[in-house]
């Protein structure tokens, strides 16, 4: 196996996790590898069920993989109990113990550590300062808003000053403003603490806006690493490609590969479409357009000039600062084109027969 | 797809010293349930084949004679075993009062849980208390106040004749009526809380949408709350049936000792009786009824658990 | 047009009118026992005036007090016995992996629940009478406290189970992630949730071991009277209003072990 590349906080090695046994076996996660530098805002993203929350539980320590390592900094952590690991977890429920105050939640880490009193009472003063809860120091935390507990429980975890934070989908109990406010309020505390984040969430959305790079998961696979702007631009799986943003797949027939684009052809137009690393597509591939990347002519009537794609516009959906646009396309199939709603620009209806613009370097064959 | 990989050492050491740690935790509260519960059990069903000894306890002798014994009766004279249904009787008339006081139960109790069920939560916690208070009192106490009231002498006759509606008291106690009555007394709380707590986890906007498609109060009751509560109506019959079937005090202070139950009659083998083995198989039989209605509650409760 | 509330659709007419009928009837013969406690004629159902002569002469009576002790010695030591390898039990059995055997004690620790008071009764004396034959044993009031811890077990096991199973199963983890050992986890998490309910299944525990007649009456040797069996015997004499004063102190101890395990689990849940 390759070795741990220099800077990363946590080297994931060939890990499997199965639940049962026999026949009952599920596999949870199948030989995963990831590397997460240190000081990196790291997502695990996928739907319910992808073996991102077992994964995070391996990393944590409370169950133990089937096969593989974890290292931390270079040290095999896989069998260590998880009070042995600095690495501290916000949990999806928060999990703050409801028999003590927020100030003994917040110290409840260093004094198990066995800190001296003067040291862990500055620290939670410290901490309560930083997530701005100095005034509720002593409630007890059945006493205080959803929001203000996940404060606490990120004041709790942070205490220690874990070399690694692993964070629960921490965010999803929270409504939709509260939520916003704290994916701001994560992205300061990691740049303050210049500690290692792993997130884990559902939400793409959440995941876009916040990570430096993301892992997209699907059935205890990893599928994708890479930074919000390659996971968006450039997917390279079908799975990828729908579980990210708004889509559109087309059937092509490859007809040359170059170096890092291949050459195809959708419904009789040829287009250059770019290539996953390392993949040479032959014969049927698929084809991704995202919606924002092909621009709406009207008429559509010389297609040689507009790329050769057109159809016939059957809804369109207004959402505010875009408007939705779907379309027939001529032989079959539907596209969709998102445009932005800027004053005086011309408006098209259902009903109306268009022609499409592909952007440039927009189309990418996908690996499936 | 390839198989998954076997446990790691490691997942299987966790397992195991967790597993290991849980049974020594077990271990004391089983090992004095065992010694002292079940032992004994299985000691009534070895003296239950033994042959009594003259002054109580048993000869170390192999015998059916207490099973014999159950339904027929040696005569003195000849020695021919003749059918005698003085034991079965009373089996039968402690099974019908159990039925009755399980019927008077649900039919006072189904109402009561649900009233409880339906009242705003502070108020519940009330209610909830109320009945719980006469389900942990002595029982013993509670049946001796019925005896108070019930006597010739007692509350009810005396007011009966202070208001002259009659001239001598109506006898109430050591008649049927006053087993059941006791039966009901001691027993109506074991109906009535799992009922409630059946019937508090009933989902409303059920009965709301009842309404919605035009059933009338006793529709919604009979069509949506009755067979969503079916557990635990079923398992409140059985916390009154079982204990009524087996019960010992109720007939010894209300009964007198003429309208025998079950329970004294076994209690009798092991006292005056003198007659230990009879006893055990009295009570054994007494535990195969038990047992039966068990297992039709836990055939029932594993049907229902297959719906939902 | 006159406001009225929304339609209360839950109701069901007469239902109210049964809930109170029944607790008439629950309550109604313990209250006029309570009553005639404090009569001062010696006629137990003839009124003549309030007096608490009765209870001073409960008090005041040698018999009496050997079976308070008594009844506090059994009652104490079975419901301590009970609560502790309860609780252990609860904690083994609760929220764990399943392990081989799992069923089986669930099923031995809730058995004393399935089975008729009179046969736990005569198989208790049995086994105490082939002890004494056999083996030559015989632990005198020892004898009615395993009798009482047998059955206090199950008792005293549901709720401290059940307070278990409400738990958060990752409080606990999020103290290992907090650098806390098993045992500190234990001690500074697990423990002090749990306490209500141990709380609980210790009033319980009490509460069927001092009630108990049943068993106590076949199992119970020469001077071992309960409370209940001195009240028991009392019945057959001619009665006096001492029994009614006894009898009341009996309920009103039952009424506040209950009432203080209720409100404890309420303020756990609040």
């Amino acid at each position: 196996m390759p070795e741990q590349p220099s800077g990363s906080a946590i080297a994931i090695r060939e890990v499997s996790k199965v639940f049962g046994s026999g026949s009952d076996a599920v596999t949870a996660l199948a030989q995963v590898d990831i590397d997460i530098r240190a000081n990196e805002f790291f997502t695990l993203l996928g739907p319910s069920g992808c073996g991102k929350t077992t994964l995070l539980r391996l990393i944590a320590g409370f169950d133990y993989p089937t096969t593989g390592e974890i290292r931390l900094y270079g040290d095999d952590i896989a069998q260590l109990p998880p009070y042995r690991r600095p690495i501290n977890t916000v949990f999806q429920n928060y999990a703050l113990f409801p028999h003590m105050t927020v100030a003994q939640n917040i110290g409840f880490g260093l004094e198990m550590l066995g800190r001296p009193r003067a040291e862990i009472a500055a620290r939670i003063d410290e901490m309560l300062r930083l997530v701005r809860m100095e005034e509720l120091k002593n409630r007890r935390t059945s006493q205080i808003s959803g929001g203000q507990q996940q404060r606490v429980a990120l004041a709790r975890a942070l205490a220690p000053q874990p070399k690694v934070l692993l964070l629960d989908e921490p965010l999803s109990a929270l409504d939709y403003k509260l939520r916003k406010e704290m994916q701001l309020e994560l992205k300061r505390l990691q740049h303050e603490t210049g500690i290692t984040f792993i997130f884990v969430t559902h939400d793409q959305e959440e995941a876009l806006t916040m990570s430096d790079r993301i892992a997209v998961m699907s059935k205890g696979r990893v599928l994708q690493i890479g930074t919000a702007h390659d996971i968006y631009d450039k997917p390279a799986e079908r799975f990828v490609a729908n579980f990210i943003g708004e889509t559109n797949l087309l059937d092509a027939e490859v007809t040359g590969v170059d170096a890092a684009t291949a050459t195809v052809r959708v419904k009789g137009t040829t287009l250059q479409a770019g290539l996953p690393e390392g993949f040479r597509p032959t014969g049927k591939a698929t084809v991704v357009i995202r919606p924002e990347h092909a621009e709406l002519e009207a008429g559509g009537a010389d297609r040689g000039t507009l790329g050769g794609l057109g159809g016939v516009i059957t809804n369109v959906v207004f959402f505010g600062t875009d408007t939705h646009y779907y379309i027939a396309l001529d032989g079959g199939g539907e596209f969709m084109v998102r445009r932005q709603n800027s004053r005086g620009a011309a408006g098209f209806a259902s009903g109306d027969r268009v022609g499409l613009r592909i952007d440039p370097g927009a189309a990418r064959v996908l690996r499936d | 797809m390839t198989a998954p990989p076997p446990a790691s050492p490691r997942e299987r050491q966790a397992d195991r010293s967790a597993a290991r740690r849980n049974r020594w935790l077990t271990g004391p509260a089983v090992t004095i349930v065992a010694l002292f519960g079940i032992v004994p059990l299985l000691i009534v069903l070895v003296y239950s084949f033994l042959a009594p000894a003259p002054y109580g306890g048993v000869q170390w002798k192999f015998s059916t004679d207490a099973y014999l014994n159950f339904l027929f009766q040696r005569d003195i004279f000849s020695d021919a075993l003749q059918f005698s249904p003085a034991f079965l009787l009373i089996y039968l008339r402690s099974f019908v009062f159990a039925v009755i006081t399980t019927l008077i139960c649900l039919a006072l109790g189904f109402p009561t849980a649900y009233f409880m069920a339906t009242r705003p939560p502070e108020q519940r916690n009330w209610w909830v208390l109320l009945i719980t208070i006469p389900f942990w009192s002595n029982l013993l106490v509670r049946t001796l106040a019925i005896m108070f009231i019930i006597r010739d002498e007692g509350l009810i006759n005396m007011a009966l004749m202070g208001l002259g509606l009659i001239d001598k008291p109506i006898t109430m106690l050591y008649t049927n009526f006053a087993i059941v009555l006791g039966l009901f007394y001691s027993f109506l709380p074991f109906m009535v809380l799992p009922l409630y707590s059946s019937l508090e986890k009933l989902d409303f906007r059920l009965v709301e949408a009842a309404h919605d498609l035009y059933a009338t109060r006793r529709q919604v009751l009979w069509r949506i709350v009755i067979p969503m509560s079916a557990p635990g109506i079923v398992a409140g019959c059985l916390l009154v049936f079982i204990p009524a079937l087996g019960a010992y005090v109720t007939p010894l202070i209300l009964g007198g000792g003429t309208h025998l139950m079950i329970g004294d009659l076994i209690a009798q083998q092991f006292g005056s009786g003198r007659n230990w083995p009879l006893g055990s198989a009295q009570a054994l039989i007494l535990m195969a009824a038990v047992l039966v209605a068990l297992w039709v509650y836990v055939r029932n409760a594993a049907k229902g658990g297959k719906h939902g | 047009m006159a406001e009225r509330g929304p339609l209360d659709l839950k109701t069901q007419p007469g239902f109210g009118k049964v809930a109170l009928l029944c607790l008439f009837l629950l309550y109604a013969p313990i209250l006029i026992l309570m009553i005639f406690s404090v009569n001062s004629g010696s006629i137990i159902t003839h009124w003549e005036g309030v007096s608490l002569h009765w209870y001073g002469a409960a008090l005041a009576d040698g018999d009496f007090h050997s079976a308070a002790r008594n009844t506090m010695v059994i009652a104490v030591s079975a419901t301590v016995i009970a609560t502790l390898t309860a609780t252990l039990a609860a904690i083994g059995m609760t929220r764990v992996k399943p392990w081989r055997g799992l069923g089986a004690a669930f099923m031995v620790i809730n058995l004393p629940l399935m089975v008729p008071e009179i046969v736990t009764a005569i198989a208790t004396l049995s086994f105490f009478a082939l002890v004494a034959g056999k083996l030559g044993l015989n632990f005198g009031i020892g004898n009615l406290i395993i009798a009482h811890t047998v059955f206090c077990i199950p008792f005293a096991y549901m709720p401290i189970r059940a307070r278990l199973e409400d738990m958060d199963l990752t409080l606990e983890q999020a103290a290992a992630d907090l650098y806390a050992p098993p045992w500190q986890t234990f001690r500074r998490v697990t423990l002090p949730l749990m306490m209500p309910g141990v709380f609980s299944g210790m009033a319980l525990a009490f509460i069927v071991s001092f009630d108990d007649f049943t068993i106590t009456q076949l199992v119970a040797g020469p001077g071992q009277t309960t409370l209940p069996l001195y009240i028991w015997n009392q019945t057959r004499r001619p009665m006096t209003p001492e029994i009614n004063a006894i009898s009341t102190i009996l309920l009103l101890i039952s009424i506040v072990v209950v009432t203080a395990s209720a409100l404890i689990a309420r303020r756990r849940k609040a």
